[in-house]
């Protein structure tokens, strides 16, 4: 059995009176894939941003690698090896797609080492003809490669990613499908998602949220199939 | 960006190096001297608020503090010491510590660029109003008096290190002054082409996104806010020693204000532009106070006004895309993104 790298114990996050996210318990290995799916406002967004320090829990922890990680500041969580993309695409507009994947690189190498991984990471996400185009001028799925190319330099044992295939066409979806897989041979990834078609397409293990909670865990050919689940969240048509 | 391989800094470090000396050495020969060393220690302040500001994203409303804390510490050191090495080393140090502080406390404290821009100018404000009021004997340092409003006069001038004697001003002066800001120019240039410099234009650009990568941006931008108070500390000691007296004038309002202007008429985002706007608009501001009837605050807010709304990105970037169409022949100007892009350097 692989080493456990991410876990929570009892992770509850209140606003006011509103319980967002209500005891959740996790456990993911090393290299595994997981998705986190669930209707609006079931509390996957809300836990996400617990596990990357955008938010301190109200009660419960959050270990990563075994340490102790509750209410740490996100940098020090991604200086751990932690690599993190967020919802809405979140780069330096001004600089080159060189210059944003070199700055990625750059925290856990020196300099030079990190133009090298630079142009490997380049060339791995084929951005070779935009690399010195600045992020401002870039297409919405561009952007989110380079977003990728980011996270995918640090070189990270954790990924972290939150709804990485929203507003992107049919075959840049396949095409994040294919890195994503890619990323599981060094690191675990969760993915925070709710289109189906993605999370059938990365056939893994899915914790299932409803209302801040974990209603099922399991695989998503099997998860699809549970009624509870499809009376409650994904409906008729799913 | 151009400015990351070995080969381009050592071509930029040349073309700066040369064109600095040229406009040292020549800039006495049409304009005189006196003046020069003014438009010359404005324009390092400039470039002290252009480093952070353009290129780390922190708009300090209160620059005019250090510089003033520099004049200051230049002032009252020598009076104690006699000798005006130590207190040049010291009139750097001193404001730069006091924004490491200030600085920790904002970053630390997560405060949004409004709070910020509302403290930097509201510190200014009070070491300003603080100032007027120690005019009685009670407020000495040492054997220095802060003497109020009527300021400081009478400390030792800038000397040759290790001969108090030979005292510096006039020309000779200048020419320090004006090698001291190609230095630090070289100098921000290179902390540009550093890992923390290309990082902290990161900062710029996407705060959450640098620390989400694993940088500690509260440290990064307080150190760089530290460094762009020690130039100015720089300056200030280079007007003290110029203007051989200190005031509480250097705290204005007005002097913060006219920082501001002088980056957004240069060129933000530029490493040239602040230097080249502190001396345009201290010559217009210079050449109007020879006359009566118009107002300067008047011209200078103008000045300001028609930038903003026609030249945004400053006289530096218009230049430097004037200058790549005229070298280029019949090739189209090359447009570049507005106000807050990328190293656009002039």
């Amino acid at each position: 059995m692989a080493e456990t790298v991410l876990e929570t114990e009892g992770l509850t996050m209140r606003f006011g009176g509103v319980t967002a996210v209500d005891g959740v318990s996790l456990k993911v290995r090393a290299r595994e894939l997981r998705c986190l799916i669930g209707p609006n406002g079931a509390g996957k967004s809300t836990c996400f941003k617990c596990l990357c320090g955008l938010l301190k829990p109200t009660e419960g922890h959050v270990f990563l690698r075994g340490e102790e990680t509750t209410g740490w500041d996100p940098h020090r969580i991604a200086a751990m090896g932690v690599g993190i993309k967020m919802q809405v695409s979140s780069v330096m507009d001004g600089l080159s797609v060189q210059e944003n994947i070199w700055m990625a690189a750059r925290r856990h190498n020196d300099t030079g080492a990190a133009t090298a991984k630079a142009e490997e990471v380049i060339d791995r996400l084929a951005l070779g003809p935009i690399a010195r185009t600045d992020l401002g001028r870039l297409a919405h799925g561009e952007r989110q490669r380079v977003e990728l190319g980011l996270v995918m330099a640090q070189d990270p044992w954790l990924v972290l990613l939150d709804e990485p295939a929203a507003g992107m066409t049919g075959e840049e979806v396949t095409r994040m499908a294919e890195i994503i897989h890619e990323m599981t041979r060094s690191a675990a990834v969760v993915v925070v998602e709710h289109d189906m078609q993605f999370i059938r397409s990365l056939a893994s293990t899915v914790t299932v949220f409803h209302r801040g909670r974990v209603l099922v865990e399991d695989h998503v050919d099997r998860v699809m199939a549970d009624p509870v689940v499809r009376d409650v969240y994904l409906g008729k048509q799913a | 960006m151009a400015m990351t391989t070995g080969r381009s800094a050592a071509r930029d470090t040349g073309v700066v190096v040369i064109l600095g000396a040229l406009l040292v050495l020549g800039l006495p020969l049409v304009a005189d001297t006196n003046m020069l060393t003014l438009l010359v220690i404005y324009g390092m302040l400039a470039l002290s608020l252009g480093l952070i500001w353009g290129f780390g994203g922190i708009l300090c409303f209160g620059q005019a503090a250090f510089f003033g804390l520099g004049a200051y510490t230049f002032a009252i050191a020598g009076i104690n010491i006699g000798e005006s090495t130590l207190p040049l080393v010291l009139s750097v140090l001193v404001p730069a510590a006091v924004a490491a502080l200030l600085g920790a406390f904002m970053f630390y404290g997560r405060l949004g660029d409004v709070y910020l821009a509302v403290i930097t100018l509201v510190f200014s404000l009070i070491l300003f109003r603080w100032l007027n009021t120690t005019a009685g004997p009670a407020y000495v340092i040492g054997n220095a008096r802060l003497g109020g409003f009527n300021g400081i006069p009478g400390f030792p001038l800038l000397n040759v290190p290790g001969y108090p004697r030979w005292e510096l001003w006039g020309d000779p002066l200048y020419y320090v002054a004006a090698v001291a800001l190609l230095v630090v120019f070289l100098l921000v240039s290179w902390l540009l082409r550093s890992s923390f410099g290309r990082i902290a234009i990161g900062i710029r650009e996407n705060e959450e996104r640098v620390s989400l990568l694993g940088y500690d941006i509260r440290a990064r931008k307080t150190v760089l806010f530290a460094i762009g108070a020690g130039i100015a500390g720089l300056a200030g000691a280079l007007f003290a020693a110029w203007a051989e007296v200190v005031t509480p004038s250097l705290f204005s309002l007005q002097q913060s204000a006219e920082i501001i202007i002088w980056c957004i008429v240069g060129g933000l985002g530029t490493r040239f532009g602040p230097v080249l706007g502190a001396a345009v608009v201290t010559s217009v501001k210079i050449t109007l106070g020879g006359q009566a009837m118009l107002d300067n605050m008047l011209v200078l807010g103008l000045i300001l006004v028609l930038f903003v709304l026609f030249l945004p990105r400053g006289i530096a970037p218009e230049l430097a895309r004037l200058w790549a169409w005229a070298i280029g022949g019949n090739r189209k100007p090359v447009r570049r993104r507005a106000p807050r892009g990328g190293v656009a350097d002039g």
